[in-house]
């Protein structure tokens, strides 16, 4: 035991002496959050956005002034025609124009019905088809209000709720995802890096001829790793909940426990990964192409499984952090207990028992 | 107690043969020596016999367990040191050592008897990096780590390579001490020098062990006479001696040619002088010498 012991501290002072290693065990996992949770987000902000009001009366001052209301639009100015909107576009200024005909108020009145143009920069489908969509809301809330004061005879009014993330907030989707990566990532290329030093500096050799069991060497190795990242589990969680105001509903110690199942799988394919290759640079490569990639894909937080062809959506069932991300978002996010997410559970399981096999089998306990 | 029976390691799926059907003995005690240059098989068979690696034919034992199915009691009884400096870079002096000797379930306490004429000359670097000594320092800590658990037998790979004269002499003069403490030591070099330090030696050569004995009964085995040739224009010296009837073998060593002839009749040498002066060579030296190990490695080399 007093062995294992003195094995587990010296694998401490390598991580601590090696600023590289240091760096990219902390560093990391605060970039990736920072980077997810405010740069790359798929939520849109503040979009610039033109009206060209040739009406100038009370019903589309009205409007634009809720569209200026809005959060997700920043009104740029108020242009005087159909020239300038153009010229707006191409200098890439404005994301979107609104424009009023003239006797917009009167039509709507007289006629029932009245006309606004709007024009999207559709250069990003995805955004400007958002941006309309919101614009439509907008203009449905309008004549919302305006229905209410004059009374028709029926109407469907929907009411809708956002559940689980009444803000629509992407954090909420992403940062589970982050966990995911950052979980697989750090404990793959950690263990299988750190094994293959070994081997690359000659210690292993010195350590097999030793009467230290060759299993304990890969357990000792693998006891600082686990233990950071619970502690980079640990920052990133404090960080989404009080930076990005994330709730967190459900119970600490599950979302600990199935953290705990994830490493041990990423710890054993990072074994996996030492085992059959002898410098670090192959190791670090499998690592990050191996893994980075299939997380990214496969886990959902990026790019949704269910629109994905059928053989991809197979593929993804093979990646363990897909597995996690659901369990995370369903104890996070929902608040919801073991009972939800046994099957998913298992299925972990099952892959960390599958790989802590295999690699303990194919363990060399000799040189070649 | 060392014993190797035809012990024979292939790579490469058997192209590359490393050792060849290999056989010797190391007695309980001996300051035992693997001569030979690089690639000859001399790690292999320390890989082997410190089982980390696996033999493709034969049988080899250490102290009676047998490298393939007794590997776990072996590692337990003996001190290695591989020919790569293979200590931790990033941990200081006195971290390796405790490492290690708590690794055999020991304590540097224990057994600092053994270790401290060594460990006293690198004891005031304890807390310096073992990255940052120097070749012959790092050669020092690798021998205390590797004797700390007070083995039965070491095995020292190369120990001396890349390290400066002086302090290879010192490590000589270390390995017998610890023979005086009745530890069986097995030792590799590529240095012919250090052949002589040595109780007993194996020359070997491409996997084949060519001689086994002492020193002295190799150099005495030397098959005949041998000559060292000096003359103020060596390299035309060489080229001449090569062309001449009499002269059966020459080559450069040091500051001298050595040569043998092809007959030993006490003609031989005055009828060489003369004919290399006719060559144009001046304060020509040609005398008989007793050969070096290195010569009886070229000898049986070209065998």
């Amino acid at each position: 035991m007093k062995q294992f012991f003195t094995f587990v501290r010296k694998e401490f002072y390598h991580v601590f002496r090696d600023r590289k290693t240091l760096l990219m065990l902390f560093g990391l996992p605060i970039a990736q959050i920072l980077l997810f949770g405010f740069a790359l987000t798929n939520e849109i902000k503040d979009s610039k956005i033109v009206v060209v009001d040739y009406a100038n009366d009370p019903a589309s001052r009205e409007i634009t002034q809720k569209l200026a209301a809005s959060d997700q639009f920043e009104l740029q100015s108020s242009l005087m025609s159909h020239r300038e909107i153009e010229a707006a576009f191409r200098k890439g200024v404005v994301n979107l124009a609104v424009v009023f005909p003239a006797n917009f108020n009167s039509d709507l009145l007289a006629q029932n019905s009245a006309q606004i143009q709007v024009i999207a920069d559709a250069s990003d489908p995805n955004k400007a088809n958002t941006l309309t969509n919101y614009v439509n809301n907008i203009l449905r809330d309008y004549q919302q209000e305006r229905v209410n004061e004059t009374q028709l005879p029926y109407q469907i009014q929907p009411e809708i709720r956002m559940l689980y993330n009444p803000e629509l907030k992407g954090a909420t989707n992403f940062v589970p995802g982050v966990m995911a990566l950052v979980l697989v990532l750090i404990c793959v290329l950690m263990t299988s890096i750190s094994i293959v030093r070994e081997k690359e500096n000659g210690t292993m050799e010195v350590l097999l001829v030793s009467p230290f069991n060759p299993f304990l060497v890969i357990i000792s190795k693998a006891v600082p790793y686990f233990v950071l990242s619970l502690f980079n589990l640990t920052v990133i969680l404090l960080m989404s909940i009080f930076f990005m105001g994330l709730p967190f509903e459900g119970s600490l110690l599950l979302f600990y426990a199935e953290s705990s199942l994830l490493i041990i799988a990423a710890l054993s394919l990072g074994l996996l990964i030492s085992n059959s290759t002898d410098s670090q640079q192959t190791a670090m490569l499998i690592a990050l192409m191996g893994m980075m990639i299939p997380t990214m894909l496969f886990t959902g937080f990026m790019f949704p499984i269910e629109n994905m062809p059928m053989p991809l959506r197979i593929i993804s069932n093979v990646v363990p952090s897909k597995w996690y991300y659901i369990i995370v978002k369903s104890i996070m996010i929902k608040g919801l207990g073991f009972s939800a997410i046994w099957k998913e559970t298992l299925i972990l399981v099952g892959m960390t028992a599958f790989f802590l096999f295999v690699s303990f089998k194919k363990f060399k306990i000799r040189l070649a | 107690m060392v014993t190797l029976e035809n012990i024979s390691k292939t790579y490469n799926e058997g192209a590359l043969t490393a050792v060849d059907k290999v056989s010797f003995e190391v007695k309980k005690g001996e300051l035992f020596g693997l001569i030979g240059p690089d690639g000859a098989g001399k790690t292999s068979i320390f890989r082997m016999l410190t089982t980390v690696l696996l033999p493709d034919g034969g049988n080899a034992s250490v102290n009676g367990l047998d490298v393939v199915t007794g590997y776990k009691e072996i590692r337990k009884q003996v001190g290695y040191m591989p020919g790569k400096f293979s200590l931790y870079q990033d941990l200081t002096v006195e971290e390796n050592l405790n490492f290690f000797a708590t690794l055999f379930n020991t304590t540097v306490k224990e057994n600092y008897d053994l270790i401290k004429e060594i460990y006293v000359q690198i004891e005031p670097f304890k807390t310096r990096k073992a990255g940052k000594l120097s070749g012959g320092m790092k050669q020092k800590l690798a021998l205390c780590c590797a004797l700390i658990h007070r083995p039965t037998v070491l095995f020292l790979d190369e120990p001396t390579t890349g390290v400066d004269t002086v302090s290879r002499k010192e490590f000589w003069d270390m390995l017998k001490r610890l023979k005086v403490q009745g530890i069986t030591i097995l030792v590799s070099t590529p240095y012919m020098d250090e052949a002589t330090l040595c109780e007993r030696i194996a020359l070997i050569q491409s996997g084949k062990i060519m001689s086994i004995d002492t020193p002295a009964a190799i150099i005495k085995a030397y098959p005949e006479p041998l000559f060292a040739v000096k003359s103020e224009k060596m390299s035309v010296l060489l080229q001449d001696l090569r062309k001449q009837e009499s002269v059966k073998s020459c080559f450069a060593f040091g500051e001298y040619h050595h040569l043998t002839f092809q007959e030993n009749s006490p003609e031989v040498q005055p009828s060489l002088r003369k004919n290399l002066e006719k060559l144009g060579h001046a304060a020509i030296e040609l005398k008989e010498i007793t050969p070096t190990i290195e010569d009886c490695f070229i000898q049986l080399m070209n065998h």
